[in-house]
């Protein structure tokens, strides 16, 4: 689905990431990992096609990110961005309803099926009871939730998330990446997304990219790359890896100085 | 797709619904913007009765001879629909402003393209020019403004990916640039002779008293409106997602330039023909929004046609309310707008 190239990416003087070569396919799941600053926004904003890359080629079904008309591009990808900022009192279910934008074409109006995918999409995150609420009312997570069905709403091969499970509670995290996994699993699209949380990225991930924030980075199957010691010298703090009866845990080593 | 797809049982509008409802209130707005055209043609110093409106306007078609009720409803009824013109070109654009900066605080003005409008035409009445000569100087300065912003604001308004999501370079550039102007038309004022320092004020206030019906500001109304119509899914899209309409397939920069160009030619026509009235552009379409809901493909014909019958409205309570001495029209629109302004914000606020 995507291919990535030899791809540079750099802020300012600083760079990110350096000759990322990187293949995702459809039905799989990847899991960016890296420290604060690595570059995993700007990768997924890449990606996208919101940014253009600093050297290498990004491939979308084999055919150059930037020659996609945007319209076509947007029947092929969603994105979730970090962070929202609601000017105006839409309603939850206008702002689902928006994601549907890319098949209207030249149409005024949504029609019944928009209506019913928005609708599914909200059901599926559990906030279709918020459909006539103004969005700037919702919390934190509720908020973050409408946003999870506006992508689903989309119905795009690739998914790309930005820290998903950010200001959900527990029972929600773990439902939305389920939610995920299943998208990959069942319905053969391409996910990838950010997460800080390595025990939810790691149930749900078949793939893992790990960014150093240096320029290097390690990608592969997930039981490859998500080592405790790839990851404790990713994140900068040594990890340790538990098994909890057929589960994988990682969880910070104890800080000597405090012992 | 495998996510369960039956209807829920939640009562959400449904399209029908929706396209019935916007079909009503723009109905509706049309009719009450007749009726305002209607009363304005009939309130004056001397009132006119409908069977005499009838014969009067039989007159003014060519059916019967001109009698002084038709030359009379002639002057009102151009002065009506300028006020209309002028109010529904103020509305719409403040709209297109609030989305492109994706800011409800925005008005036609923020951007200092009226600002720069008032440099041109005080300076021609500075030096006693003819109207026509004032209102292609309002017109002048209103240009050289526009393509001030539009050279400095690049960063926002052109390249291909959207940078910004508010735009802010465009509304510091407009706030600075309005700053200046403000200044250049102090300074005129201060040394402006008496005797023409009073127009010269008028002017500022908003007036519609001199203003004369022509086709150019209806023609810009009438395009801004097709574009307006065109574009208004895409403007629901950068108003809630900002750089994120860019996902969804949406030009961003394509789509500010688009409403940067529409507001700043309805702003300069607005203030051309009737002076800087305030509160038109801010008022109207806070309370459309609040009437009807955000979405821009009601809101901005909403707006537009009430804000042309509030104009109306406010313009004949402005030359009837201390007649035969006729007020300028801003004055009226400032003070119905504050009160109405700040009971709207005090509402949403304890929302």
């Amino acid at each position: 689905m995507i291919t990535v190239k030899k791809l540079d990416l750099s802020v300012g003087a600083r760079t990110l990431v350096t000759g990322l070569d990187w293949q995702v396919r459809a039905g799989e799941c990847w899991s960016v990992i890296g420290p604060n600053g690595a570059g995993k926004s700007t990768l997924l904003r890449t990606v996208a096609g919101l940014r253009e890359s600093d050297g290498g080629t990004v491939e979308l079904l084999d055919k150059p990110l930037a020659s996609w008309p945007i319209e076509e591009l947007a029947r092929q990808r969603a994105l979730l961005p970090q962070g929202r900022s609601d000017a105006f009192a839409y309603s939850v279910i206008e702002t689902v309803l928006t994601a549907r934008h890319p098949y209207h074409n030249a149409h005024y109006w949504e029609s019944d099926d928009d209506y019913r995918i928005a609708t599914s999409a909200l059901q599926a995150l559990e906030v279709d009871h918020l459909a006539e609420r103004d969005v700037r009312t919702l919390s934190g997570g509720e908020r973050q939730r409408v946003a999870i069905a506006c992508v689903i709403a989309q119905q795009t091969p690739l998914v790309l998330l930005d820290e998903p499970a950010a200001a959900l509670d527990l029972a929600h995290q773990v439902a939305v990446m389920r939610l995920f996994h299943a998208l990959a699993h069942r319905e053969g699209k391409a996910v990838i997304l950010i997460s800080h949380d390595l025990n939810l990225a790691h149930a749900v991930s078949t793939h893992a990219l790990l960014l150093m924030g240096d320029g290097r980075w390690e990608a592969g199957p997930a039981q490859d790359v998500m080592q405790a010691s790839l990851l404790g010298a990713c994140l900068g703090h040594p990890i340790e890896k538990v098994m909890h009866g057929n589960r994988t845990l990682f969880i910070p080593a104890e800080d000597p100085v405090h012992v | 797709m495998h996510i369960p797809t039956p209807i829920s049982s939640v009562h959400h509008a449904r399209p029908v619904d929706v396209r019935r409802r916007t079909l009503r209130i723009v109905g509706a707005l049309a009719a009450a913007s007749l009726a305002a055209v209607l009363f304005a043609c009939s309130i004056g110093s001397v009132p006119l009765t409908p069977g005499e409106l009838l014969q009067a306007a039989g007159a003014l078609l060519g059916f019967s001879d001109v009698s002084l009720n038709a030359t009379l409803l002639e002057l009102r009824l151009h002065r009506a629909l300028v006020a209309f013109g002028t109010g529904a070109s103020l509305a719409l654009a403040g709209v297109m402003m609030q989305a492109l900066l994706r800011n409800p605080l925005a008005d036609p003005y923020v951007l200092g393209i009226s600002s720069g409008a008032a440099v041109g035409a005080l300076g021609a009445m500075l030096f006693g020019a003819l109207a026509w000569v004032v209102d292609a100087a309002a017109l002048g300065g209103a240009v050289i403004v526009s393509a001030l912003l539009f050279l400095l604001a690049q960063r926002d308004l052109r390249g291909g990916l959207p940078s910004d999501s508010n735009a802010t370079s465009l509304l510091l550039t407009g706030v600075i640039l309005a700053a200046g102007c403000g200044a250049l038309i102090t300074l005129m004022l201060s040394i402006a002779p008496d005797n023409r320092l009073r127009n010269m004020v008028f002017w500022l206030i908003g007036d519609l008293s001199g203003a004369q019906l022509r086709w150019m500001p209806w023609l810009v109304l009438g395009l801004a409106v097709l574009y307006a119509l065109r574009s208004a899914r895409g403007i629901n899209l950068m108003a809630q997602h900002a750089e994120g309409a860019w996902t969804l397939g949406i030009r961003v920069s394509a789509l500010r330039q688009g409403l940067f160009l529409s507001g700043a030619a309805l702003a300069a026509s607005a203030v051309t023909s009737a002076g800087s009235i305030g509160f038109v552009g801010l008022i109207i379409p806070h309370a459309c929004r609040f009437a009807f809901g955000p979405d821009h493909r009601l809101l901005l014909p909403a707006a537009a046609l009430a804000g042309g019958g509030f104009l109306v409205l406010a313009d004949t309570l402005a030359r009837t309310i201390v007649a035969p001495q006729q007020l300028p029209v801003g004055v009226i629109t400032a003070l119905i707008g504050v009160p109405v302004f700040l009971m709207q914000l005090h509402h949403i606020r304890k929302k």
